[in-house]
């Protein structure tokens, strides 16, 4: 019996490991159990059948309501946000072959929420109405991030793009936009410096079915794209050189790859605002379950991801109820640990 | 590598100038501005003082944020020379490593459950987060195979500077007191700081300077590597201890005072060694001056970009500082 499923066609080939596939239907699991907890506890418990109930639309009309208006977006767009992220982080780390990559780290978050901020605070009138609807800001949010992309690959440009001075201009244009940031919610009234923290944080408060509908369809184009990217990123890591010998254009395909990673990113940072250290730590953990070949370690990326978020956003609700803490808050609290360890456990 | 002031004349010269510079710059900053003030009003407001408008805002804004931002200059410029002599990384200074973050952390974490208000308190606290945080970057950076590479270092910054930004940012959310109290000072400002806040650091920020001086010969020995530095006679692991603790005091200081000013601990270092060459001895004073200077000609700066209102200095130090970061990324230091 082979060791792998091997799916190859001319243009793509996907390879995947036998044992990575049951962890992968195991986490699957754990997510869905997750989310159905989830979208049971909160202001009024529902227990996990009846959550499964209302599900079906079998359940009493109060539950109906809670679970399918109120609860149920919000718990989708925790996971596909966490999901995209943590996809974007493992793109990024296989592009710049350092682990210690992330989107939030290179400046692409920092430009989304940049973007947010100046459109909370451009299109506020005298009396702190916002003039245009809020129904914009992602888009302003996706546009930054894109900019910022494209600006870290033309600075990094010098007869092709090297990882480090890729990650070290990210880096610097980060600084710079924060700096940006504060600006504008200097300009700006209190009322919206506070809403704009609380985006900058991260958090999937009072979302609808608009945001999941917005958000779902990037993240099912990214679907085949990603499987198209697999074998490419897995030759990226060896090197340049190696990379080259094989063929493939190095800077066109990294352009291709960051684009992706953007793209994602972007998504998900649009709608649930600047979660962090989600990109950075999911794929690492990923590593640890699937190894590093990439046709398992997205899959198990999207899956830790989305874990992460879900429950983050669990413990900020519950945690110190009736305050709600943004989901942002605890995956830094999360995240920062574990990245340490993870510097350390090399040594 | 030589600088374009070539021997020691040319260098006292330039030293001189410097002096004459950041004095004419601090009487600019008081000068300059959205109320208008002339020279002999800002002699008179010590001289004859008559308690008009304009005399109380030279007494008390005026020459206190000239006096302030001289100071935090230059503390930042030698703080970025000792930060990149010592891990052996152009692109190292307080910023890019977290300790401003860190600070920043501690400080509104003071605020928003111990209820520390009094601006004077923010130092000691932001000492202790400067002290901390750095000490974490560079234990990061240290660990794991290869110990401190440059760019590993930088990158355990970045995430130490995510992690406490993420952390202050949750704290606001559930604060929005102590976000209007310390939102100015997160982006970096030396306006409103009264003399006496000057005054509580001062004396620790001297004492670094001095010692960052008289440790530059030092410095020249480091830099050629821990070995040599060893076989020379240096105890290089009481030198590194100092030298670290100078960092610690110098942008603990800067930022308990002025907030995160970014990006004036990279590039002064740089623009120093471009005049003079490697040797510490006149890179550190030098570094000293044109971080005085660049910071209280960014902060006359800032008067003006959104008259009438002010911008926080620490945007108009980025705002310069990033175009050069990225020229330094982009010149190849960093090929391995």
């Amino acid at each position: 019996m082979k060791k792998y499923w091997v799916i190859q066609r001319k243009s793509y080939s996907y390879l995947i490991d036998k044992k990575t596939t049951l962890a992968l239907v195991l986490m699957a699991f754990v997510a869905l159990f997750l989310m159905l907890i989830s979208i049971g506890v909160g202001e009024m418990y529902i227990a996990p059948l009846d959550v499964l109930r209302a599900l079906t639309g079998s359940g009493i009309d109060m539950n109906q309501l809670i679970v399918m208006e109120f609860r149920l977006p919000r718990v989708l767009v925790a996971f596909i946000a966490g999901a995209s992220l943590a996809l974007s982080g493992a793109i990024l780390q296989g592009v710049i072959r350092n682990p210690l990559a992330s989107p939030d780290m290179i400046g692409i978050t920092g430009g989304a929420g940049f973007a947010a901020v100046s459109f909370l605070t451009m299109f506020s009138d005298d009396s702190n109405n916002l003039i245009m609807s809020i129904n914009y800001l992602p888009a302003f949010a996706f546009i930054g991030a894109t900019i910022v992309a494209f600006l870290i690959y033309g600075l990094a440009w010098k007869d092709g793009v090297t990882p480090i001075r890729l990650i070290l201009i990210g880096i610097g244009l980060m600084a710079l936009f924060q700096a940006l940031t504060t600006l504008m919610m200097l300009m700006g009234p209190i009322y919206r410096a506070s809403q704009a923290t609380i985006w900058l944080t991260g958090t999937v408060y009072g979302t609808s079915w608009k945001e999941v509908k917005a958000m779902l369809p990037w993240f099912v184009i990214m679907i085949p794209v990603l499987i198209l990217l697999v074998r490419r990123l897995n030759i990226q890591v060896f090197g340049d050189d190696l990379t080259k010998g094989a063929g493939i254009a190095v800077h066109r395909e990294r352009f291709m790859l960051l684009m992706a990673c953007t793209a994602l990113a972007g998504s998900a940072v649009a709608f649930a605002g600047a979660m962090g250290f989600v990109g950075l730590i999911g794929p690492h953990i990923a590593r640890r379950i699937s190894g590093s070949s990439f046709g398992g370690l997205f899959p198990a990326s999207a899956l830790i991801g989305g874990i992460m978020v879900v429950l983050a956003d669990l413990a900020g609700r519950t945690l110190f109820s009736p305050l709600e803490v943004p989901a942002g808050v605890f995956t830094a609290a999360i995240g920062a640990p574990y990245f340490i360890y993870l510097l350390f456990k090399n040594q | 590598m030589n600088g374009i002031l070539r021997n020691t004349h040319i260098k006292t010269v330039g030293l001189l100038i410097g002096l004459v510079l950041a004095f004419m710059m601090i009487i600019l900053s008081v000068v300059l501005g959205y109320t208008d003030t002339t020279l002999a009003m800002a002699i008179e407001a010590y001289t004859a003082f008559n308690g008009s408008n304009e005399h109380l805002i030279i007494q008390l804004s005026r020459v206190p944020r000239a006096l302030v931002g001289m100071a935090v200059g230059i503390s930042l410029g030698i703080a970025g020379v000792l930060m990149q002599a010592l891990t052996r990384n152009p692109i190292a200074s307080p910023d890019i490593f977290g300790v401003n973050a860190g600070a920043g952390f501690f400080i509104v974490f003071g605020v928003t459950f111990l209820g520390i208000t009094p601006v004077q308190q923010f130092m000691w606290i932001g000492f202790l987060g400067a002290a901390v945080a750095s000490g974490l970057a560079y234990l990061l950076g240290s660990a794991g195979k290869g110990g401190l590479t440059p760019v590993k270092l930088t990158l355990a910054g970045a995430v130490m500077a995510a992690l406490f930004a993420s952390l202050t940012q949750g704290m606001l959310v559930t604060n929005e007191k102590a976000l209007d109290e310390v939102l100015f000072w997160l982006a970096g400002s030396v306006e409103g700081r009264k003399l006496s806040m000057l005054a509580t650091v001062m004396p620790a920020l001297l004492i670094a300077w001095v010692i960052s001086i008289l440790l530059s010969r030092q410095l020249n020995a480091f830099a050629l590597g821990e070995d040599v530095a060893v076989s020379l006679g240096q105890k290089t692991i009481l030198f590194k201890f100092l030298a670290a603790l100078m960092v610690i005091l110098l942008a603990g200081g800067s930022v308990a005072i002025a907030g995160p000013i970014s990006f004036i601990g990279i590039v002064v270092p740089h623009f120093a060694r471009y005049l003079v060459g490697n040797d510490h001895r006149w890179v550190v004073p030098f570094s000293a001056l044109t971080g005085g200077i660049m910071l209280v000609a960014a902060d006359i700066g800032a008067r003006y970009i959104i008259m009438p209102e002010e911008a926080p200095v620490g945007v108009v130090t980025a705002l310069i500082g990033t175009p050069f970061f990225i020229y330094i990324v982009r010149k190849g230091i960093f090929q391995k």
